[in-house]
């Protein structure tokens, strides 16, 4: 069973402002995805416009973050999720 | 195409960014002891807030009000929002909500004793609010300026949340103050129960408490477990006499020359019992999460598998 | 990859007061005694309508919305996951804000609806209309009361109020009450983000796997024969029809062949559900909260 991928979701506060990011969730699509952050993220009203982006597609460079390998650009924003399985039980990578 | 840089050379990095109090970002090398005490605290504390769900939860369906009612499930509602954003803070670390999900359930990770304790009366719905919502937020105000950025970005906007529980709470129970004798004695039955397991969910006193040196130097955490409780108690105080109900703790009193209240301890065997599983309602609460996630598993897939078709 | 949504409405609006006092730290609450869900608005009922008869259309509507809301919250922590949970939280909410609005209004325009309580109970009006009442006075359909089953029960269930109270409140939103009128301009709102969600997921099960196919089927199947009731009672039939067959379309499912389910009034499901909900109430008839 496969878990639904993870997405970021980004919102604007309010007209004139840029798009921030305010975290992540999980969803099967796109369209998914625009509903659980509306109701995940804007319960409060805290945003008129939402972009959500699957976390996978996303690009990232980040030369202060001191990652232990040299990667190639067009990294992925986190450290990759199967490069660890259980944590009680890893042995130190 | 990658190049190794040796672990000490990382580490001293590391430690260069924890030292002037910046933040560890995801992509950052850090120590394997860091990232599993991170794992294992940032994931007990999504798995209270999602079990946490459930003893106020019981209260949803007979709240005495509408207006009630209302806040009840925003409340119960929220505290599913705090734990969504801090499964997702843990898979910044490599570690899926399904991992840690299955984890919960196969009682391999914890949650707050607290949640092990029933609620049995409307009254516990406001108690709740005040003095468990009340002994998060000491926990978790000064996380927010723990050294790991997901984690900490994820308090901010956790404790936004967790003070407007705690002031429903204990609006709740000032209400029922000025009700009848029986809302009063309601009332203090509740504070009665819950006062003792409140001190507790500040883990156990600093001697016994190994992990929490370690913790600080990591800024990680950023107080011991004694602190925080005597920031609670001292807080607390003031706002029991305001609502007019007593604190059952015989030894508690003003300490003119410490500026703090001395008080009696909770029974930390009772504590060991319910972390080692044998509360009044571990089993309950464990079995009720396994259900849910287990009944969900058809829905899930069905999403999965609409979505790989691509008809949306 | 990216998608855009603009102009979402916020569930929690009236929840606690407008004002931005809940995001501050530490300090304690300002007591606002149960506030009234109509404070502030004229509720003198306009000349030409009956008061009888526009409370006990409000009942209706607010029985409706108050029962589906209590099915709702019994989902809270049941979810297939997290982002559903806070989904069918914010529906529930909705409801429950759709429901204090409409027995307010019952009550203003004809207070003889109120049942007595002891002198001296402070209990507003909204609540002894929800907790103090039999189950023999409560006005909802029976689609609302039937006891929950699987996901795919909820599904079919909600497409099915949500798609024929969205008709009924895009008409209301004319109605000669203002009020009323109010209340249906932003029930629309609501009750059509719960009509896409449904449909959404409606659609979802019915396409996803063989077992959410057959699960949603034997839900639809089950909750269809109370939807003639539905349609009759919100005089929907033609509108909800429509939307109905675009659904039912999309997703590749026939209509049930089960017919309407004959009588009225209510379902064994009420009085129980109602024993729970009105027991904490009905202890503490004097009772503040
Ligand atoms: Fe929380
Ligand atoms: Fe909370």
């Amino acid at each position: 069973m496969s878990e639904w991928p993870l997405y970021e979701v980004f919102v604007r506060g309010k007209r004139g402002l840029n798009h921030v990011h305010v975290g992540s969730l999980h969803a099967a699509d796109d369209a998914m995805a625009l509903h659980n952050a509306r109701d995940v993220y804007t319960r409060r009203n805290e945003g008129v416009s939402i972009w959500v982006v699957r976390a996978d597609a996303i690009a990232a460079s980040s030369p202060d973050e001191k990652d232990p390998l040299f990667a190639p650009a067009g990294d992925k924003v986190y450290r990759h999720p199967t490069f660890y399985s259980i944590p009680d039980d890893v042995p130190h990578m | 195409m990658t190049t190794t840089v040796p672990e000490d050379v990382l580490l001293q990095q590391f430690d260069a960014v924890i030292a002037r109090n910046d933040r560890i970002e995801p992509r950052d090398w850090m120590p394997e002891g860091y990232r599993k005490t991170l794992v294992r605290q940032v994931a007990q504390h999504a798995h209270s807030e999602i079990i946490g769900m459930q003893p106020e939860g019981n209260w949803l369906t007979r709240a005495p009000s509408l207006r009630r009612k209302a806040i009840l499930l925003a409340k119960v509602q929220d505290e599913a929002g705090h734990g969504l954003y801090l499964y997702s803070a843990t898979e910044t670390l490599g570690v899926s909500r399904g991992e840690l999900t299955e984890m919960l359930i196969e009682g391999r990770q914890k949650y707050s004793s607290i949640f092990n304790y029933p609620t049995l009366s409307f009254a516990d719905v406001g108690t709740i609010g005040w003095l468990v919502d009340g002994a998060a937020i000491c926990n978790q105000v000064p996380l927010c300026r723990t050294s790991y950025g997901p984690y900490g970005r994820a308090m901010i906007r956790i404790c936004k949340e967790e003070s407007f529980h705690q002031r429903q709470g204990y609006e709740l129970l000032m209400t029922m103050m000025r009700g009848t004798d029986e809302q009063r004695a309601m009332v203090q039955e509740s504070v009665d129960r819950f006062w003792w397991p409140a001190l507790m969910m500040f883990g156990p006193p600093d001697a016994d408490s190994p992990n929490t040196a370690q913790s600080m130097a990591w800024g990680i955490k950023r107080n011991t477990n004694d602190d925080l409780r005597q920031r609670f108690v001292d807080m607390t105080v003031p706002q029991a006499e305001a609502l007019g109900v007593t604190l059952p703790d015989p030894e508690l009193r003003w300490n003119e020359e410490r500026g703090a209240h001395d008080f009696g301890q909770p029974d930390w065997d009772e504590f060991m019992q319910v972390v080692q599983g044998n509360g009044p309602c571990n089993r309950q609460r464990i079995a009720h999460r396994r259900r849910a996630h287990e009944d969900g598993a058809w829905v899930r897939d069905a999403a999965t598998a609409f979505a790989a078709r691509g008809t949306s | 990859m990216t998608a855009t949504v603009t102009d979402h409405d916020n569930a929690y609006a009236d929840l606690l007061g407008s004002d931005d006092a809940h995001w501050a730290f530490g300090h304690l609450p300002e007591i606002q005694q149960g506030e009234d869900p109509l404070a502030g608005v004229d509720t003198t009922v306009p000349a030409g309508l009956d008061p009888a008869g526009l409370a006990a259309y409000c009942l209706f509507l607010g029985d409706d919305a108050l029962v589906m809301s209590h099915r709702l919250s019994e989902w809270c922590s049941n979810a297939p996951d997290l982002e559903d949970d806070i989904a069918l939280a914010n529906i529930a909410l909705d409801l429950l804000g759709q429901a204090r609005l409409l027995l307010s209004r019952a009550a203003a325009a004809d207070p003889s609806v109120v049942p007595a309580l002891p002198e001296g109970s402070p209990v507003p009006a909204e609540d002894a209309l929800a907790f103090f009442r039999e189950a023999r006075d409560f006005r909802n359909v029976r689609l609302v009361e039937v006891p929950h089953g699987d996901f795919g029960h909820l599904v079919a269930r909600l497409l099915l109020f949500a798609t024929a109270r969205l008709a009924a409140f895009e008409r209301l939103t004319a109605h000669a009450d203002p009020v009323l009128s109010a209340i249906a301009a932003k029930g629309v709102k609501e009750l059509a983000y719960h009509r896409d969600y449904a449909a959404r997921w409606f659609v979802t099960l019915a396409q996803g796997t063989d077992e959410s196919r057959r699960r949603l089927l034997a839900g639809l199947t089950e909750v269809w024969p109370l939807q003639a009731e539905l349609v009759a009672t919100y005089d929907v039939a033609a509108e909800t029809g429509v939307v109905l067959d675009e659904v039912l379309a999309a997703a590749g499912v026939d209509r049930p062949a089960v017919g309407p389910m004959s009588g009225h009034g209510h379902t064994e499901a009420l009085s129980r559900m109602l024993a729970e909900m009105q027991v904490v109430a009905r202890a503490h008839p004097l009772g503040t909260w």
